[in-house]
Formats: structure tokens, C-alpha cells, sequence
């Protein structure tokens, strides 16, 4: 075989390669929204599960998600932040940021199931908080902070150099560049980050089935005092999310329809996570545009 | 006097945009190390619940590592436990392997096609659909596994579907657009000026994609394939749907099995603090964390190495 029948033949290949990745995307997608979609309806949506009979719904684990979600971004947003700016704006070049980066790196890597078992010991043994909300919003803080923390650190680089000179030359102090100069610039992209975290926290399921629990007790969507049991917003009590209820009714579930409730989940999850990536990509275009006036 | 003394402590004293630096300094710098006392939390408590195996149980690591029967309630005939964890370790080592071979041809042939050959429709096409796919929840991955790639596997191979061969499917799709994103990083580092001095000398594209920009950007590859298998040792729910959970050692690639993360999902929950079973299971959960440590230290050894090329 002469080299120009080989570059044809390898050339093919690849494109058969890119082909059937694309084609695999197609499929999953495919397989979880044929067969989620019918599934769906507002009382799926909305109605309590039920554990023994068929017609259950989901509304408390897709509460659940969403609490836990804002409660975790709340948390682990302005240490992210913090971590970030001083790793990239204060941080000397030595062998002490070295080794920080190294654990951050660590912590990235660290198998979220491990991080998930950390927070059962410390948070839920330790501490006595029991499987409930606030240990499963600590769990998943661990979890997305080293993401959180390069993905800012990320868009601070994006910021040239040229803005803080010109910051510190007007004599503001480091600080005050840092928070009125470089952090407007840096919003776009790092409202991005955040959003396009929050779509990999919606979906973790393995680091919060033994710090959030793998119970969905009934809620009271009338009572919105924070220290009744029954209230949503309740911190302390135990909250089984969308991405744990699948796993659950897939290994120890009884009920009659757990397949048709986990495609339906699978497609809810799914469909929340591909708006968590539009917005952030529209978002990120919109804001960009709006604050930099380019 | 009075009056030098009020002029001095005035010029001494720190302007506020001063004290707002220090300020903002120490909140920042209190948040980055509240990220490095968590990584040290983890691995403080991870290995010092692990290790009670072998201090307070007096269990040999020997045993622990090279014994083939897993079952931490009961005692063989010498009275010892039988907590040999090498089915799992051999079960996560196994999948990772398979899974990472057969991703690899197709990440970094997606790569190439992303970079080299259609960098349009790379753009437009491929990088949203590996964005998604990374985008795509775990226990989804597990639940199309359950219920696609487990049947097929039963109706192709007999037995009940579940095993080595079903989680290497699962994890092929879940690690395939980590290695193919970070691949495509590695082929873009590698600079215009090699394509171009190759193609000059009469090589067809292939050749230089081949014998030039493949072997640039090995170190790259390599940490892409790396972090690939980190990612595929940690995986727990996706892996613990479809691979059985037995814990036996795997005789076939379609017998049910078991891998370190499956057995601490199912386990953890249903042992009593402090008793064997639960410090056994914590041993897992060490050598699952001192694995990850090891993946981490390759990745950088490489980077090391392709440094100094």
C-alpha cells in the first residue's frame, strides 16, 4: 500500500472514529429522552414518591436537588472565591503554593465516592448532624470546591495584566483592584464556571448517599419554617436527591414502575443539565457583551 | 510634645484602604487554606479509619491484599476473618485497564479529528458533544447501563448480563470525553511549525499526523489516558449497577464481580461503626484513596518528563 492509498484509508478511519462518538451522544441522548419524556407530568413533577405502589412522583427529590444545590453553591461560592483570588492575585511563587496547588489537584481527583465517605464520618458521625441536608450540602462543598476554585482562577487569567497595572497605577491597593477592577471583568466567565458546576453538583448522587441519605420523607409545602421537621426548608432532615433516587430504585427499589420513574428522572436530570449548559453559555455571551461593551 | 506625638501616630496610622488590603488578604488567604485543611481532613481521617484493620483487628496486610475470600462477618478454619480484598482490587484494576484501552483509540482518534483534519466541524460539532457527554450524571450512565448494555451483554454472552464486561462499557462511555477533551489539549500544544516543516518535506497528512504530532504530543496523551483511569478507579454508582456486586474473584468477563468503590456503596451502610466489617471496609476505602494519590503522582511524574524533552 503506497502512502497516499494509507493517508486515504487513515483519514477514513478517523472520520469513522468521530462519527461513532458523535453517534454514541446520539444515542444516550435518544435513549433518555424517548423514553423519558412520556413519563413526564406535572404530577410526576410534583407529587411525593410512593414505595410500594405504582404512580409515584418525584416532587421531593427534585425539591431536595435544588435546595441542596443553592445551599452547596452558597457555601463553597465565596471560599472558592477567596481560594482563587489569592492563589492568583496574592500567592508568591514558591514551594508553599506549589504544595497548596498540589492538595487542590489532590482534592480534585479524590473519587467522589471517598468525599461522600469523609462527610458520612466527619459530618454525620462525628458531628452528629445525621443523614441530612447540611451534611449533604458539606459533602458536595468538598466535592465541587477544587473544580469551583481552578474554573475561577481560570477567568481571573483571562483578565490582562494590563487592568491591574493600570489599577495599582492610580494607587488603589491590590485589593481594591482585585475587587472593583478585575472581578467585574471576570464575571462573565466566572458566572459560567459557577453555572456550569452547579450542572455537575445537580447530578452527583455518590457522595451524597451516605451524607444526605437515601430517604425522601413527605414535606409540607405549606410550612416554611425552617425548624419544623416536615418543612421544606428544613436543613436537618434527611433528603434523598433525584440522582440518588435513581441509583436507589435501580438496586433496592420495590416498586412496580421503577423503570418508567428512573427514565423519567434520567430525563428530568438530564434535560436540567443541558439548560444548565445553554445558560451558561448564553449567559456568559450576554453579560460579556453588556459589561465590556465590546 | 503632644502635637509631634498626634502627627506621628496619625502618619503611622493605617489608612483605611490599607486595613481594607489586609482585610481582604487574610479572607482570601483564610479560604485557600480551609480547601488545603480539607484535602488533609480527608486523607487524615480516610487513613486513619483504614488503618484500624490492621492495628486494632490485628488483620495482616498480607492477608488483606493477597486473599481471595471477602466475607468480614465470619472466621476461616484458624479463627482469622476472611477480609481478602483482592477480588476487588483485581475487579477495579481489571475495568479500569479494559476500559482505558478500548477509550483511548477512540478519544485520541477524536482528538486528531478535532484538531487535524476538520478543525470546523471539531469546533462545531465535536466539542459541544464531548462538553454534554462529560455534562451526562453517573447514575444516568448506570441506568442506560442497566438497562441496555446488560441485557445485550445476557442475550450475547449468556449468563445474567452483569460483570466486567457491562461495567467496561459504562466506563468506556463516561471517561471516553474526559481523555478525548484533554487529548485535543495536547495536540493543540503541539506547534504549527512541526505540521508544516513535515508536510514540506512531501509527508502526507497522515504521516504527519502519525510519526509528528502523535509523538510530540505523547507525554500529553499519556496524562490524558492517566486521568482517564484515575476517573474510572473512582467511579462508584455507575460501576455498581451493572457489575453484580460479588465478591468474588472475576473467572469471566461476564460473571458477576466486584470493584472497590462497588463494594463501599453497597457495604457502608449496612455495618456497625468500629466493628471489623465497617474497619474492613475503610481499608478499602484507603487503598481506593492511596490509588487516586498514585494516579496523581504519575500524571506529574509524565508532565515532569515531558518537560524536559
Amino acid at each position: 500500500m503506497n502512502s497516499k492509498t494509507q493517508n486515504k484509508v487513515a483519514i477514513g478511519g478517523l472520520y469513522g472514529i468521530a462519527g461513532f462518538v458523535v453517534l454514541i451522544l446520539l444515542a444516550l441522548l435518544g435513549f433518555i429522552l424517548v423514553s423519558g419524556v412520556p413519563q413526564l407530568s406535572w404530577h410526576f413533577l410534583t407529587a411525593p414518591g410512593k414505595a410500594f405502589l405504582k404512580g409515584g412522583g418525584v416532587g421531593v427529590q427534585l425539591f431536595n436537588s435544588f435546595y441542596l444545590l443553592i445551599l452547596a453553591m452558597l457555601i463553597s461560592f465565596p471560599i472558592a472565591l477567596g481560594a482563587a483570588i489569592y492563589l492568583y492575585e496574592y500567592a508568591k511563587d514558591n514551594w508553599l503554593t506549589t504544595t497548596i496547588r498540589t492538595a487542590i489537584e489532590i482534592l480534585s481527583s479524590l473519587p467522589s465516592v471517598v468525599v461522600g465517605l469523609f462527610g458520612f464520618l466527619f459530618f454525620v458521625v462525628k458531628l452528629h448532624l445525621g443523614f441530612s441536608i447540611l451534611s449533604g450540602a458539606f459533602a458536595l462543598t468538598f466535592f465541587n470546591l477544587p473544580l469551583l476554585a481552578r474554573s475561577i482562577e481560570d477567568s481571573l487569567r483571562t483578565v490582562s495584566d494590563v487592568q491591574r497595572e493600570g489599577g495599582l497605577a492610580l494607587g488603589l491597593s491590590r485589593w481594591e483592584t482585585v475587587s472593583r477592577v478585575i472581578l467585574p471583568a471576570a464575571v462573565p466567565s466566572i458566572l459560567t464556571g459557577v453555572i456550569l458546576s452547579a450542572g455537575r453538583v445537580f447530578g452527583e448522587a455518590a457522595a451524597l448517599i451516605y451524607t444526605a441519605g437515601q430517604s425522601a420523607p413527605a414535606l409540607n409545602f405549606a410550612d416554611w419554617n425552617p425548624f419544623n421537621i416536615s418543612s421544606p426548608l428544613n436543613p436537618m432532615r434527611p433528603a434523598e436527591t433525584l440522582a440518588v433516587h435513581i441509583w436507589k430504585i435501580n438496586s433496592e427499589g420495590i416498586m412496580p414502575d421503577a423503570k418508567a420513574i428512573s427514565s423519567g428522572s434520567s430525563a428530568v436530570l438530564v434535560i436540567a443539565i443541558l439548560l444548565f449548559n445553554f445558560a451558561a453559555r448564553y449567559l456568559g455571551k450576554r453579560l460579556y457583551k453588556r459589561l465590556t461593551s465590546a | 510634645m503632644k502635637s509631634t506625638q498626634q502627627l506621628e501616630r496619625q502618619l503611622k496610622r493605617r489608612s483605611k484602604a490599607a486595613k481594607l488590603e489586609i482585610w481582604g488578604r487574610m479572607v482570601s488567604l483564610t479560604a485557600l487554606l480551609l480547601i488545603v485543611a480539607v484535602v488533609v481532613g480527608i486523607i487524615g481521617f480516610v487513613a486513619s479509619k483504614g488503618i484500624a484493620t490492621f492495628t486494632s483487628n490485628h488483620v495482616n496486610l498480607w492477608d488483606f491484599l493477597s486473599g481471595k475470600n471477602w466475607n468480614p462477618g465470619i472466621t476461616d478454619a484458624h479463627g482469622k476473618p476472611e477480609v481478602g480484598a483482592l477480588p476487588m482490587i483485581v475487579g477495579s484494576f481489571l475495568i479500569t485497564i479494559l476500559s482505558a484501552l478500548v477509550a483511548t483509540p477512540f478519544a485520541i482518534g477524536t482528538a486528531v479529528f478535532m484538531n487535524e483534519i476538520s478543525p470546523n466541524k471539531g469546533a462545531k460539532i465535536l466539542q459541544p458533544v464531548t462538553e454534554l457527554l462529560v455534562g451526562i450524571p453517573s447514575v444516568v450512565y448506570g441506568f442506560i447501563g442497566l438497562s441496555v448494555v446488560v441485557p445485550t451483554t445476557r442475550a450475547l454472552f449468556g449468563g445474567s448480563g452483569f460483570g466486567i464486561l457491562s461495567g467496561t462499557c459504562v466506563l468506556f462511555v463516561m471517561i471516553l470525553p474526559t481523555v478525548t477533551s484533554m487529548s485535543a489539549d495536547a495536540l493543540r500544544a503541539v506547534p504549527r511549525y512541526y505540521r508544516e516543516a513535515s508536510l514540506a518535506l512531501g509527508a502526507t497528512q497522515w504521516q504527519t499526523i502519525y510519526k509528528v504530532v502523535l509523538r510530540a504530543a505523547t507525554p500529553g496523551l499519556m496524562t490524558a489516558v492517566v486521568f482517564g483511569m484515575a476517573r474510572a478507579f473512582g467511579e462508584a454508582l455507575a460501576v455498581q449497577m451493572v457489575i453484580g456486586n460479588a465478591a468474588l474473584m472475576p473467572n469471566s468477563l461476564v460473571s458477576p464481580s466486584s470493584t472497590l468503590t462497588s463494594v463501599l456503596t453497597t457495604g457502608i451502610g449496612n455495618t456497625v461503626m468500629g466493628s471489623l466489617q465497617n474497619n474492613a471496609l475503610w481499608s478499602l476505602a484507603l487503598v481506593l484513596l492511596l490509588m487516586s494519590l498514585v494516579f496523581n503522582l504519575i500524571i506529574r511524574l509524565i508532565g515532569r518528563k515531558g518537560r524536559l524533552q
